[in-house]
């Protein structure tokens, strides 16, 4: 058997060494893989659509991307996706032909051009203080006339010219004290309002000449009630504001230079009186308040007379004024009532003139309406038409018009927070697998076009048949489970609280089901995602069950608000409970039990350092009381530089009747002395990892055991000097420390110092090693190293004799507490990229030799071989060495093009890679999420156990046949031979 | 078939010969029934076949001897092929070494087949017999020894534990950052 084995791996060794990298051919490309481009949360829109070509809307998202989309379809024109600190403030059209995105709190001023999206200009401008960034880009339609776009940010007021990003001049508000709130300018006008509040209580107006930014004059008055900084600019002239106390609004007209307040207070607007909220929308003439989960609409007169006009629920979202036809200006409300979505265009003139109103049916999914903007055309009878671009709960975003959807961009994708695997349904008697494959004579034909590709006699055309029938081909969509596991679920749990369920075969979303959806009571008024867990994976005796995953969520931000378990069947997407628990949710941890119904056990643990267990069972909790002693759980406290060990004390029956509820007890504790640690990254192995064996068999036959446990914890630790940026600090200040700390016993296994290095650190950690990343500040380059552990006290199971009879402890279960030596080994390489993600792949026995996936600063996913980071590596190996498959030392890891496995595309924004194992040993499943999301499936030693998808089955047939009719031909020829030899 | 082209150029159609042919055991045409011997009419022959039959038992033997050793060129030249073939793992010498292998094992087996031709009561067997089996035990040492140079003999530690499973653990635990 062992034998076999050996001739099995050396046979897999001399496959995989024959070829290094991993690539596929140009006409593969898009037969395993699909990626999907999203944009994320839509913050701002502007619609293109003077012009009588393509008609376009240009958007800018949470995920700080800068698109345009196309208003017919949906699809993206072009996509910019600037970095994750390089915040959209602003987005708008300049001169009709650039894209302008004010970004970074108002220092990077950027011009795209509108078709294409190439970049125009780019401008950094000055900034010397945090503040509000304001864009205003003129919006007048002679384009001759060059009005500068005018930016506020960082303190300083930029005028800049829209042809070229040259800064004409720029203004210093940077005063203390000193905050701009507005930038206005009349139409037509060459005077610059600069509106502002010193000491949130005086309120200043700067008069500016938009020519050469001179102050022409500035004004002041001090109002006493002081301001809360919200405000919204009503005119050109005209302000409103919130005094602190949230009571008051106050008007502020500055026309001319002089100041008047004239306040009122929102008890004389409306009878409930309560904290006043003015709303973000623009809309002339009139201000959104909000009171009392109510919205009022407030006119405001010519003398700064305010009026109470109309009054809407607060769930209602609503659009900036548009001018449309006749001077007047329109805006859009949206509210939801049951299932409908009404969507009215009102003039804001006359509230009561409904221009539009339409009700369109929406799924419950999306929940409530965050965001609208409007646009409008004009039909063939020269009335107006309005399309509208809403902003769902989910971060979906749609296009109405006419009463109906137009297109819909599933936008919450671009932010997954957490992703897991499920598998398919079995397939059922009653589906026929045989309809979904062609008749023979198709399946003939087939083969024969794909074995004339082989043999390269196929015409252009034959190729592209052959692409189609691939695309077509091994029914790779269907929605059950295959005999190789290739379809899965992938099931991803976004920002915005949704569940999506991703097939693999095409990235299609199966179903989504969103957590807080308006159907639910508001027991939990705003449930957010925090992470997500298979809760129940049925296999062997729980057949029937359909699978399940929990996910875990929280009533609100605060860490201390009670948790919420919803437990999602897999197959139908339909959430079979949730329940609000009680008690807050500070860690999940999963326990490696099952019960009856292969529901997983986990604890949840809470701020007062209780655990909770769930499934709120008899049964679990009897198998809970019967490993109560060896249950432990740690806490990793980043900001005090500690780690704290906990074991389970008892049932918390003293404070509560729960008995699912059980206090801990702290066992040791980890202190990094602080003055020169900070821990900035811990990693454990993932808990569903298979390892195949525990040896280690070296060239020259010696056994090496791994240190393989589950309980390991990777910690590396930075000098809190070199906790920032790169290159902050000098090789001599800074020190990277890792430690391999068990999690049990709170022992240090291992600890590596690494001098003059910093920061982030990006590691794997995978069977009894770990390889991290890192920046080398002495030699100015990313370093990745290896550890690899070994279990030192095993070692001396060397009998051969006592091996072979089974006399040897090296399947007993072991303890922590048995306080292993152990023995680590660990090399260092120099890595030419900057990287964002590590992942490692996994197999369903770990048989296959494992390869590192890197997401790389450029969002994409190469592949490493394990072999390039193995600390066996020498200059000079061995022939037996080589043989075994060791790489002679380099002191880089080289970078081979063809394996990056996402080929042309990129992952934008990449944030996240998973892998997850098929049912064939020799494939991985590999699925990156950013904005964007990717996925393939891969096979680190090559498909070894199964033929390719382009195996030529018809020549196999065709020899196989030939051979048969030549054996039968020259029999018959032989017999006749012999028969006239007899005859002789 | 003589005797039928005798008979067709006399002319004549067709003959019975009754003549016994039955002592004549070079002339015949037809197979002995089973179970019928024809050694008992030679026992009684005359005394100086005795001589003939020593002589015949001393070629016997000496031909046992020859068969005995035959092994003994086979095995040199295994040798020869093993050392040709070198310390590698390939198609080549995994031929080699299971020939080397399979023709020790599969003249073991048919040992008694090999001697059946020299078998005589007056020939002592034995002895071929046993440096026979030497011999070839001797090849298959060397087969098993070249199986160990290759390295597919489980003789180490290593190919016992390969397929070892990593031990159960007792405790378990989790943790790590708060959620935030």
């Amino acid at each position: 058997m062992a034998m076999a084995i050996r001739v099995y791996l050396l046979f897999l060794l001399f496959l995989s060494s024959a070829i290094l990298s991993f690539s596929l051919y140009e006409d593969q490309v898009g037969l395993m893989d699909w990626h999907q481009r999203y944009i994320g949360k839509v913050k701002h829109a502007v619609f293109h659509t003077q012009k009588t070509g393509r008609k376009r809307v240009i958007v800018s998202t949470e995920e700080n991307v800068v698109a345009s989309l196309d208003l017919r379809l949906g699809e993206i024109f072009w996509r910019h996706v600037l970095g994750t600190k390089d915040v959209i403030d602003g987005v708008d059209i300049a001169l009709g032909k650039y894209v302008i995105t004010l970004s970074s709190e108002g220092s990077n001023l950027r011009a795209w051009n509108l078709p294409d999206g190439q970049m125009v200009w780019e401008t950094s401008l000055h900034s010397a203080q945090h503040s509000k960034s304001l864009l205003s880009v003129p919006t007048n339609l002679k384009v001759d006339k060059d009005y500068p776009i005018l930016v506020f940010g960082g303190g300083y007021l930029h005028a800049v010219s829209a042809v070229d990003g040259e800064v004409l001049w720029k203004k210093d508000f940077t005063a203390e004290g000193f905050e701009v709130q507005r930038v206005l300018q009349p139409p037509g006008s060459s005077i610059i309002y600069v509106l502002g509040f010193l000491d949130s209580s005086e309120a200043v107006v700067y008069q500016i000449d938009s020519k050469s930014g001179e102050v022409v004059a500035q004004k002041s008055m001090v109002f006493p009630g002081g301001f809360s900084g919200e405000i919204s600019s009503v005119s050109t002239d005209k302000v409103v504001a919130l005094d602190a106390m949230r009571s008051i609004l106050v008007t502020i007209s500055f026309l001319d230079g002089d100041i008047s307040f004239q306040k009122t207070h929102i008890a004389d607007l409306v009878e409930e009186s309560g904290k006043a909220e003015i709303l973000s929308p623009l809309l002339s003439d009139m201000v959104a308040v909000k009171v009392n989960k109510r919205t009022i609409f407030v006119r405001v007169g010519g003398e700064g007379k305010l009026e109470v006009v109309d009054s809407l629920s607060d769930e209602t979202a609503m659009s900036d004024s548009l001018p449309v036809a006749d001077d007047q200006v329109a805006f859009a409300t949206v509210h939801h009532e049951g299932s409908k979505l009404h969507l009215m265009v009102k003039l804001v003139d006359d509230l009561d003139t409904v221009l539009l109103r339409e009700s369109i049916q929406m799924d419950q999914n999306r929940g409530r309406v965050h965001k609208v903007f409007i646009n409008n055309y004009i039909k063939t009878d020269r009335s107006n038409g309005f399309r509208a671009l809403i902003v769902m709960e989910d971060h979906s975003l749609l296009l109405l018009q006419q009463g109906a959807i137009v297109w819909s961009r599933e936008e919450g994708l671009a932010s997954v927070t957490d992703v897991t695997t499920a598998e398919l349904p079995v397939e059922k008697d009653g589906v026929s697998v045989a309809k979904v494959e062609h008749t023979l004579l198709d399946w003939l034909k087939g083969h024969v076009l794909k074995l004339k590709g082989t043999l390269l006699l196929a015409t252009p055309e034959d190729v592209a048949a052959i692409q189609e029938m691939r695309f077509k081909s091994s029914g790779k969509n269907k929605l059950t489970r295959d005999h190789n596991g290739f379809r899965k679920l992938i099931i991803a749990l976004t920002k915005a609280g949704k569940l999506f369920a991703l097939h693999t075969g095409d990235g299609r979303i199966v179903w989504s089901m969103l957590l807080n959806s308006p159907s639910k009571s508001e027991a939990c008024g705003r449930p957010n995602g925090i992470s997500l867990y298979q809760w129940q994976v049925p296999h062997h005796h729980a057949m029937d069950e359909n699978p399940s995953v929990l996910v875990v969520g929280r009533c609100g931000s605060d860490s201390s608000a009670p948790g919420l378990l919803s437990f999602v069947d897999v197959y139908t997407g339909k959430e079979i409970s949730s329940s609000d628990i009680g008690h807050s949710v500070v860690q999940v941890m999963p326990l490696p039990f099952t019960d009856s119904t292969e529901q997983r056990l986990h604890l949840i643990a809470d701020t007062h350092g209780h655990v909770h267990l769930y499934p709120k069972t008899s049964e679990a909790l009897s198998i809970f009381q019967r490993e109560f002693q060896n249950v432990y759980w740690y806490t990793v406290e980043a900001d005090n530089g500690i780690i704290r060990g906990h074991a389970m004390k008892s049932s918390c029956s003293g404070e509560t009747a729960d008995e699912y509820c059980f206090t801990t007890r702290e066992l040791w504790t980890v202190v990094f002395p602080s003055e020169s640690e900070k821990i900035i990254s811990t990693l454990t192995r993932k808990p569903n990892e298979v390892v195949h064996t525990q040896a280690k068999v070296n060239s020259d036959q010696d056994l090496l055991y791994k240190y393989v446990s589950r309980n390991l914890l990777f910690v590396a630790t930075v000098s809190p000097k070199g906790a920032g940026e790169i290159g902050s600090v000098t090789p001599e200040e800074s020190a990277l420390v890792v430690y391999l700390i068990d999690t049990i016993t709170g022992r240090i296994l291992h600890r590596l110092s690494h001098q003059g290095c910093q920061g982030p650190v990006h590691a794997v950690f995978s069977e009894n090693w770990v390889v991290y990343h890192y920046f080398n500040l002495r030699a100015h380059k990313y370093e990745f190293t290896v550890v690899e552990i070994y279990d030192q006290s095993r070692a001396e199971n060397k009998n051969v004799w006592k091996l072979v009879l089974g006399k040897h402890n090296l399947t007993a279960p072991i303890s922590s507490y048995s306080r292993t030596e152990v023995l680590t080994k660990s090399q260092s390489y120099f890595f030419a990229q900057s990287v964002k993600t590590i992942a490692v792949t996994s197999t369903a026995k770990g048989i296959t030799s494992k390869q590192l996936l890197i997401g790389t600063i450029g969002d994409q996913i190469l592949a490493l071989d394990k072999r390039f980071v193995d600390p066996r590596r020498t200059l000079n190996p061995s022939q037996a060495e080589k043989e075994e498959g060791i790489i002679p030392l380099t002191d880089s890891l080289p970078i081979i093009p063809q394996s990056y496995i996402t080929h042309s595309l990129r992952v934008e924004g990449l944030r996240g890679i998973i892998t997850a194992p098929a049912k064939l040993e020799s494939t991985t499943h590999v699925f990156a999420y950013g904005v964007d999301l990717f996925y393939t499936r891969l096979a680190p030693s090559k498909t070894y156990d199964s033929l390719t998808e382009d195996f030529s089955y018809a020549l196999l047939l065709i020899t196989i046949v030939a051979l048969v009719a030549a054996i039968y031909i020259t029999w018959v020829l032989s017999e006749k031979k012999e028969l006239s030899e007899k005859w002789r | 078939m003589d005797k039928g082209k005798a008979v067709m150029g006399t002319g004549r159609r067709w003959a019975v010969d009754f003549s016994d042919q039955s002592t004549v055991p070079s002339s015949r045409d037809i197979l002995d029934p089973p179970g019928f011997s024809r050694a008992s009419p030679e026992q009684d022959d005359s005394a100086n076949s005795r001589q003939k039959k020593d002589a015949e038992a001393n070629w016997k033997l000496q031909k046992a001897w020859e068969v005995a050793q035959s092994p003994f060129k086979n095995l040199m030249m295994m040798g020869f092929m093993m050392w040709m073939a070198g310390n590698t793992v390939h198609l080549f010498s995994i031929g080699i070494t299971f020939s080397a292998l399979w023709q020790p094992l599969s003249a073991l087996q048919s040992v008694g087949k090999i001697f059946e031709p020299f078998k005589d009561n007056k020939v002592e067997l034995l002895m071929p017999k046993l440096v026979f089996l030497a011999l070839n035990l001797g090849g298959l040492a060397l087969g098993i020894w070249k199986l160990n140079t290759l390295g597919l003999l489980p003789t180490h530690a290593s190919d016992w534990v390969s397929s070892l499973a990593p031990p159960q653990e007792v405790e378990h635990s989790g943790g790590g950052f708060a959620f935030h």
